[in-house]
């Protein structure tokens, strides 16, 4: 997984209430067997009509065409567990998004990916949500490590986020390695459980 | 100073009170950190098609093996024509997506239900079926609504697809404790209303994520008193009140329904079992974060009107009008929702004409909801202008109800009578909306474009389902019995 430091670009302001992840990669997308390729399904929906004509959603207006942000309005991700929505996201260069709430699942998602999505009260938002709809003059800069959003006229605001997440992103760790490193708990755990609930190991 | 005296050891204080959730919880934990993230012990996992390739790929470029393959069961029923199977899938994609799943469990052992198999049927149908979901385990499944099987007594929740990896790989998940609320619906239900009603109104009570964060464990006489469909309908979609997973603690139904199930517990091993089972729920005097309480007889047939499931009205309601919403935020989202389920305020919700009707998914395409869904039917034609299905949850459903002769009840009323799958609930198969057609629907989730492109859906029970195919509006179920 990509590491995640510090980031800074344009931010695509996207106010709806329960963007959903059906809306950030409809099903039609869902087809594939790799993680990549998905940057065409990203909104696909509210980016073209059925017939293939573009809607001008933000992110094909000439000031987001390259945003690497997203300022969100609450509940982003709610609904399905697709992990395509980070992918798709992160195909179109997107590394991180703001919103005042996410929906448990999609949260989890981006920490898997090298994307960092930042929770902060509606105040700061609604500023975000004005600085991004300035278009590609208004440049915001993320650092993670000192949990800092640094607005483009220059006010900087504090950010909350999980100390473990925060480390297996800034180094980019891979999850599954770090667990494995745990295989003598793990072992021991289930000679334990296979003694008291034996049924669940009846199939082997 | 005076001396001591030495007294005798005291007691140990009694443990205290524990949720249900946080029982399952505790006996899962392999590994605490010191900031509480743990790494917990998955007992079962359910794989499919369209969420596992990049698993499977992932394992294949690290050389890791699946730690546990009997520990999981594998299907496809996401793409899964309902039509014919004989000739396979049409579709390449789908075709595909099904193909690479059966390459990977064959080459990683993991236990498969093939595109033939009468056991296979959507994950949330099957698992609960062939008693692989028990209480007290941990259940997992790249899909959302995994929260189904916490009907059980099992902490379940969705993952993505890099969990189902790590899942694969370990047998565990990273995971910090969620917090507890407790729902608890008092009273009967009035006569028509039913337990997909219930969980409408709740959803509409909390809003789409009021859950967040939380596990929910349901309670009252009304969730007591309903069947194990029943309660896998209400569980099924805590994931649209934002919360990962429902509880709901095992009791007599539960054993009866899972006694001689092929992986229940057999013999000695079921008494043990149920000795455990029965000391699982939630202790009196546990914490619950946050407290809900409905009256069940309060309780109306619902439906929902807009694009997000906590837009669910009581089906004698109107379209409500966007200058009335609470907050500028959801004026906002009210309107975009009428405007794209075409739909204009004050609009009777009895007078809404309907296109289709779906009868299925993990929600509702159990035996029960077909049961249900016939017995409106029974002697009455679909509406001319509407064309309707059923599509069971699982071939074992599906082979139940043609015994009962409820196939023949909806064929002869005029609906279609699908294999089982998926299907229109999220249309990833041929099974979907053209635009602008409305449907009534008895799956889940009625975002936009969820059931094909521009499709509008309403959510409701498969007897409200089966009341509007005959009228050919949404209709009120209590007019037709
Ligand atoms: S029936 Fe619908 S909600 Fe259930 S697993 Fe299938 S697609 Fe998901």
């Amino acid at each position: 997984m990509e590491k995640f430091t510090t980031l800074r670009g344009v931010a695509a302001p996207m106010p709806m209430v329960n963007i959903d992840t059906d809306m950030i990669i409809p099903k039609n997308f869902l087809k594939t067997i790799k993680r990549t390729g998905l940057k065409d399904g990203l909104f696909n929906e509210l980016r073209w009509t059925a017939d293939g004509q573009k809607k001008d959603f933000v992110l094909d207006q000439p000031a987001y065409q390259n945003a690497k942000i997203i300022v969100a309005g609450p509940n982003f991700g709610c609904g399905s567990s697709r992990e395509h929505a980070p992918w798709a996201l992160l195909d179109f260069g997107i590394r991180c998004v703001i919103s005042e709430s996410f929906a448990d699942i999609f949260y989890n998602n981006c920490f898997k990916n090298g994307i960092l999505p930042i929770k902060v009260p509606k105040e700061i938002i609604d500023k975000l949500m004005d600085d991004a709809s300035r278009g590609s003059n208004a440049v915001i800069e993320v650092d993670l490590e000192k949990q800092e959003i640094k607005g483009p006229d220059g006010g900087t605001v504090h950010f909350d986020i999980d100390p473990f997440r925060k480390h297996c992103l800034l180094n980019g760790l891979d999850d599954i390695g770090l667990t494995m490193e745990k295989k003598p708990e793990i072992d021991d755990f289930e000679a334990r459980q296979k003694e008291s609930q034996p049924w669940l190991y009846a199939a082997e | 100073m005076a001396t001591r005296k030495k007294a005798a050891v005291p007691p140990p204080p009694p443990p205290p009170p524990r949720t249900l959730f946080e029982k399952i919880w505790d006996s899962h934990v392999v590994h605490r950190q010191d900031d509480g993230t743990c790494v917990i012990y998955i007992d079962r996992h359910l794989v499919h098609e369209v969420t596992s390739p990049q698993a499977f790929e992932g394992l294949r470029m690290a050389h890791r093996p699946v730690r546990r393959p009997e520990a999981t069961i594998a299907l496809a029923d996401h793409n899964t024509p309902t039509t014919d199977l004989s000739q396979g899938i049409p579709d390449e994609e789908s075709r595909i997506q099904v193909e690479t799943l059966e390459k990977n469990v064959a080459e990683f052992g993991v236990p498969y239900f093939g595109l033939q198999d009468p056991r296979r049927g959507i994950v949330h149908v099957t698992g609960p079926e062939q008693g692989f979901t028990l209480p007290g385990t941990t259940i997992v499944c790249g899909d959302s609504h995994t929260s189904t099987h916490g009907a059980f007594g099992a902490l379940a929740f969705g993952i993505g697809t890099s969990e189902v990896e790590h899942v694969l790989a370990t047998q565990t998940l990273i995971q910090k404790p969620a917090k507890n609320m407790r729902v608890a619906v008092e009273g009967n239900l009035p006569l028509g209303v039913t337990p997909k009603d219930v969980i409408l109104a709740i959803i509409a009570k909390l809003g789409t994520a009021g859950g967040t964060g939380y596990v929910i464990e349901y309670a009252g006489r009304v969730i007591r008193d309903m069947t194990m469909e029943g309660r896998m309908t209400v569980c099924n979609m805590s994931i649209e009140a934002g919360a990962r997973a429902g509880l709901i603690a095992p009791d007599e139904t539960t054993f009866q329904y899972l006694f001689g199930r092929p992986n229940a517990p057999k013999g000695g091993a079921w008494d043990l079992a149920l000795g455990q089972w029965r000391r699982l729920p939630s202790d009196k005097g546990a914490h619950f974060d946050t407290h809900i309480e409905l009256n069940g007889s309060d309780i109306p047939p619902m439906v929902t009107w807009g694009t997000s499931p906590q837009d669910a009205l009581p089906i004698t309601d109107v379209v409500p009008d966007p200058a009335n919403a609470p907050d500028e935020a959801r004026r906002e989202a009210w309107t975009r929702s009428l405007a794209y389920m075409g739909l204009t305020p004050g609009t009777k919700l009895v007078d809404v004409p309907i296109d289709r009707v779906f009868i299925g998914s993990c929600t509702n395409g159990r035996i029960e909801d077909l049961r249900a869904a016939a017995e409106i039917v029974k002697g009455h034609k679909v509406a001319s202008t509407v064309s309707a299905m059923v599509v069971p949850g699982s071939g074992l459903v599906k082979a139940e109800a043609e015994k009962e002769g409820l196939d023949k009840i909806f064929l002869e009323a005029g609906f279609e009578w699908r294999i089982q799958g998926c299907s229109m609930c999220l249309a990833m198969n041929a099974d979907r909306l053209e635009p602008g057609q409305r449907c009534a629907s008895t799956s889940n989730r009625n975002f936009e474009g969820r059931q094909g492109r521009g499709g509008r859906t309403h959510l409701l029970s498969p007897a409200m389902a089966a009341a509007a195919a005959i009228r050919g509006t949404l209709a009120d179920v209590r007019d037709f019995q």
